[in-house]
């Protein structure tokens, strides 16, 4: 077995017209054994940049120090806020540079940018090859199964409503065919002005 | 004599609270062959003298003003091969930053960093400051930006500036030319003339060097470029 499936994950970012989703599920477990019910794996990296750390949970939370390390150097350095894109290339960077011990994390990345409002998702490997597409991205061990689900659900131009509802299901839908992620959700929805989060109660079975 | 005592250690600092070393670069740039820069509203001008001692010298092979990214150029006054350097350092900074950020280099980040090495070489063992003061040119959020970077490493934003032999001059020329809304090829022109103030002999294509920046990005202009701005001047 993978170490990227010891503990369980399944994570999804969307596209929408002029706002972006990420949702990830809430279960830390190790191998069959769920641990916990609350565990976060997506991070705010930014006023409209989120960051999800699907994998080893050791790693996901190491990397997520590392980065927001990172990241906060960079925006004092520069007196500005960084843009989902230069975000996306200094984790893929970052990664590169354990290219032959790598962090065991598959990074799901949304946001907008500052200036355009332009709708971003990317994700990546564990050793930061990135992958930005102009629909969705899907990471964590349901991945197979998001994707199913994202291919037969996601259309252009959604508006956040019509995203949320999407997103939850595509999630939903997906990690109740794995058996070591799902025990819960977490939604983002990231417009211009307003952030929402919503928690998915959903099959603890 | 007292301040002596003082002139060899970099690092100390001499009675009355100065780094004598630093001050000698300084003087260094002063005697340096002049260069002047030009912001204009649409763009930015670097240039400077490029005299040779004999005519037997092969011209346009050896170049003062560099470019360190598409967007951004550079050109000195003071050591030659001090200069070099800080070109290579700076264009592998450069690079550095676009391999992790996948973005060019905004020129104030660059203007920071080359600081940061000069600065380095005034409190380091074994090292002297450089012998250069450096103009930094570039482009970018829409806009131009000229910056200055002394052997101390500190560095200042200007709207038009001179370094080198008779700086002094040549400032006070540009306070009475500069204006806001100049036009690029105006600054061409204005720059010229300011290195015309103190020019000892024929001014031609051929000795003096040029550099320009706008949103197209950083180029030095051809001889026959150059040719062409040194025709309108009287």
């Amino acid at each position: 077995m993978s170490i990227l499936s010891y503990n369980g994950s399944a994570m999804v970012a969307m596209k929408g017209k002029n706002c972006v989703a990420i949702a990830t599920d809430k279960r830390f477990g190790i191998q069959a054994q769920t641990i916990s019910m609350d565990f976060p794996k997506v991070f705010q990296m930014g006023p409209h940049l989120f960051i999800g750390l699907p994998g080893l949970a050791t790693d996901t939370q190491t990397v997520m120090e590392k980065l927001r390390f990172r990241k906060n150097l960079y925006e004092l350095k520069e007196n500005r806020h960084i843009t989902p894109t230069v975000f996306a290339s200094l984790v893929s960077n970052m990664l590169y540079e354990k290219r032959f011990g790598p962090f065991f994390v598959e990074p799901v990345i949304a946001g907008l940018d500052s200036k355009t409002g332009e709708p971003f998702v990317c994700n990546m490997d564990l050793i930061g090859c990135p992958n930005a597409p102009e629909d969705f991205v899907v990471g964590g061990t349901a991945s197979a199964q998001l994707y199913g689900m994202c291919e037969s659900l996601w259309e252009p131009d959604l508006g956040p409503d019509d995203l949320f509802e999407t997103i939850s299901q595509a999630l939903i839908n997906a990690f109740d065919r794995d058996a070591i992620s799902g025990w819960g959700a977490t939604v983002y929805i990231i417009e211009k002005d307003k952030i929402t989060t919503k928690e998915l109660k959903t099959r603890m079975d | 004599m007292a301040t002596e005592r003082y002139s060899f250690s970099l690092t100390t600092f001499s009675p009355s609270g100065k780094l004598v070393q630093i001050e000698y670069a300084l003087a260094a740039v002063a005697a340096g062959a002049p260069s002047v820069g030009i912001k204009a509203s649409n763009g930015v001008v670097i240039a400077t003298e490029n005299k040779h001692k004999s005519i037997l010298y092969d011209e346009h092979s050896v170049n003062k003003v560099e470019m360190i990214t598409s967007h951004i150029g550079m050109v000195y006054s003071g050591m030659g091969p001090d200069y070099r350097l800080l070109v290579k350092q700076a264009r592998k900074m450069a690079q550095q930053y676009f391999l992790v950020y996948k973005e060019p280099i905004p020129t104030v980040q660059l203007v920071q960093r080359v600081a940061a090495v000069m600065q380095e070489y005034t409190q380091s063992g074994g090292v002297r400051p450089f012998g250069v003061s450096l103009l930094i040119c570039g482009w970018d959020n829409n806009r131009p930006y000229l910056f200055q970077c002394d052997p101390s490493g500190a560095y200042f934003a200007w709207k038009a500036t001179a370094m080198g032999k008779n700086f002094i001059n040549g400032k006070t020329f540009l306070e009475k030319r500069y204006s806001e809304d100049l036009e690029l090829d105006d600054a061409v022109h204005t720059a010229i003339l300011t290195l015309k103030e103190s020019f000892e002999g024929q001014m031609t294509a051929d000795n003096i060097e040029v550099g320009i920046c706008d949103q197209t990005g950083f180029k030095r202009l051809d001889p026959s470029n150059v040719k062409d701005y040194l025709a309108n001047i009287p």
